[in-house]
């Protein structure tokens, strides 16, 4: 297609402006108490995830950029073409749905030939593009199946085939691999993976799930209460996050603070000492396996950071133990069952916490 | 002692004396007399003048009761007008139907309660409003008669106008209830892949309810068949012209019993061969 090459001749040119192609949009959704806005750009072949817990507004944003949510406000541009005012079904968008939403009626192979169909191809030609699609799919077997025959797996698969057979400009996904169970969902991801590595233009997910959004995507958009709070690459959001819902994600006790050199102030409370030398506001963080835990104040502990702590809760977490702390420091620390056992571990008992300055890590906020 | 031993509590042991110990346990539990009594009369005062009609009728004379033609043409006349009826329910039906369910205007609760009106209002009286409306001086009837020569009462046509006043609602609930059920994200799915909103509608909503409209087509359909009131009021009794099967039936009640008694023995086969067809869809519903 002409199309086609006329992108790839754009991206090869290094001076060619990036909003020509690729995604560029700001969305705001005014809904009562609800505002989303969020700015969002994918240059083509990019993988975008938008990670966020529920309520965050995700779906929202998804469902903004496939025009099934009219925008309130912001702009919305597709390889230079204004959207905002054109109709979904004119939109070059395909839309994976989160439970699929196959045509129960309709087989595999019309499923997916339904969208060349309703964008004016004949019978035969939208079949067999649904045929070679179902094809590199590895469903060329199923074609003739009605949906609720499908596993979860190949529904996924046909759900993906339908949406790209559109040959769309942009790929949404609504929360991909969360109808699937445990084990699919570990073969699904990796096929997914793949095809949306061979998916020339621009692709964004909406996950909850923090290792469908760093395996999927490469880079990831955090929401929170309809605003983005930070946005990077997997490796960087996982090492340096900036809020609580984040940090929870991928497993960090975070903190906000002042820093004054290697000493971080939290507000009137505790200091962290961190191994960085920086001035001003700041994030710290550190690990919950970092953490050592003393029945009694260690006498002659070389740690700096060490706080008066109280267990909140207890929880099993593999083959570790999860403790929640409260006291002058809120924090979780991991622990093998052995030691926990040897602490005498249990809500209310009072314990000491303590956590090497080469552990935590201290960054601009 | 038992309790204790069984691994499982019998579920039969705890109300001795009432009913077979292996009723009971296929049942679960005995069914209360105050409920029992009431419900068996009920079901035979259904029954019983149905049974009635069996036992009463002219059996012997029955082949020569039901070749006169007037019976089939009565018979013909029905099962035309209350087809006619069902389709042009369908046309309309639907789509009235589509929009109580899938769009918010103002007043739609309002719209609604008028669409279910017919299904309370004495249908006697659907036929006098019918008659204001489209009769010969009808507010639009007068129209229908100055510019286009057109007379709707006491015609066949105004027969499928009245059994369709009646029974539409049927349909149009019915349908609605299904629609509402049906899960309109299929319909966004479709808008996505490049569908209007008609053609999902027509290639996805359509199919996807097509078990309730079918329902609501019999439904309506044999409300039609049944119609009397609204159809004498508006359209007269003509025979061959106007005079369905209910009105045969009560005309001849007046002079020839048995050949009410006839008449009414075909329209219970045809309800019972309608509730045949419809026994997977109704009778097996839990």
């Amino acid at each position: 297609m002409t199309d086609t090459g006329e992108r790839k001749a754009a991206m090869d040119a290094p001076e060619a402006p990036r909003s020509e192609v690729g995604l560029d949009a700001r969305l705001v959704v005014d809904r009562g108490t609800f505002r989303l806005d969020v700015a969002l750009t994918a240059a083509p072949g990019e993988v975008v995830a938008l990670l966020g817990p529920n309520g965050a507004g995700k779906t929202t944003a998804l469902r903004a950029l496939a025009g099934l949510v009219p925008l309130s406000g912001g702009h919305l541009r597709l390889d230079g073409a204004e959207l905002d005012r054109t109709p979904p079904e004119s939109r070059p968008v395909g839309v994976v749905f989160q439970d699929y939403l196959l045509f129960p009626h309709l087989t595999a192979l019309d499923n997916v030939a339904f969208g060349p169909r309703c964008r004016g191809a004949r019978k035969a030609e939208a079949r067999a593009r649904a045929a070679a699609w179902l094809d590199r799919m590895g469903l060329a077997g199923h074609a003739d199946a009605k949906p609720r025959r499908l596993s979860g797996g190949q529904a996924q698969r046909v759900a993906l085939a339908r949406a790209l057979a559109t040959g769309p400009r942009l790929l949404l996904l609504d929360e991909p691999l969360a109808a699937l169970d445990a084990r699919t969902r570990l073969e699904v991801r990796a096929q997914l993976r793949r095809h949306l590595a061979e998916f020339e233009a621009v692709a964004v997910l909406v996950t909850h799930d923090p290792l469908d959004a760093m395996v999927l995507a490469d880079r990831l958009v955090v929401i929170e209460d309809g605003a983005v709070v930070q946005e990077g690459g997997p490796a960087d959001i996982a090492r340096r996050p900036r809020t609580d819902y984040i940090a929870q994600l991928v497993g960090l006790n975070l903190y906000r603070g002042r820093a004054e050199g290697h000493t971080v102030r939290l507000g009137t409370g505790p200091a962290i000492t961190t191994t960085e030398d920086l001035a001003g506001p700041v994030f710290v963080a550190f690990p919950p396996s970092a953490v050592t835990l003393y029945g009694a104040r260690p006498a002659g502990s070389s740690a700096r950071n060490l706080w008066r702590c109280e267990v909140a809760g207890l929880e099993s977490h593999g083959d570790q133990i999860r403790v929640d702390l409260t006291g002058e420091l809120a924090l979780a620390a991991d622990l093998t069952t052995v030691a926990a056992a040897e602490l005498g571990l249990h809500p209310g008992a009072p314990v000491w916490a303590a956590v090497k300055a080469t552990q935590t890590h201290a960054y601009p906020a | 002692m038992t309790e204790s031993a069984a691994p499982k509590p019998a579920p039969t042991g705890a109300d001795p004396g009432t009913g077979g110990p292996r009723r009971s346990r296929r049942r679960g539990r005995t069914v209360p007399l105050p409920l029992l009594v009431p419900a068996l009369l009920g079901l035979a005062f259904l029954l019983l003048p149905l049974l009635a009609l069996v036992i009463r009728a002219p059996w012997s004379g029955l082949s020569e009761q039901l070749s006169s033609p007037e019976v089939w043409q009565a018979l013909r006349l029905s099962l035309l007008c209350a087809t006619s009826a069902t389709v042009l329910s369908l046309l309309v039906g639907v789509p009235l139907a589509w929009l109580l369910a899938r769009t918010d205007f103002p007043g739609r609760g309002f719209v609604r309660a008028l669409v279910t009106l017919p299904l309370v209002l004495p249908p006697v009286v659907g036929g006098v409003a019918l008659l204001l409306a489209f009769g010969r001086d009808g507010v639009i009837g007068q129209w229908l008669d100055a510019w286009f020569g057109i007379t709707l009462p006491f015609t066949t046509t105004g027969v499928v106008l009245a059994e369709t006043f009646v029974a539409m609602p049927f349909l149009v609930i019915s349908v609605e209830g299904t629609l509402r059920a049906a899960d309109p994200r299929y319909e966004e799915a479709a808008t996505t892949l490049g569908a209007s909103r008609f053609t999902a509608f027509r290639r996805v909503t359509l199919p996807l309810i097509a078990p309730g409209i079918a329902a609501g087509a019999v439904l309506a359909w044999a409300r039609a068949l049944g119609e009397f009131g609204a159809t004498i009021t508006f359209a007269g009794n003509f025979p061959g012209r106007t005079q369905t099967m209910p009105l045969a039936v009560y005309l001849a009640l007046q002079n020839d019993p048995a050949a009410a008694i006839a008449l009414s023995l075909v329209l219970l086969a045809v309800s019972i061969a309608v509730l045949a067809g419809l026994r997977d869809r109704w009778m097996s519903a839990s």
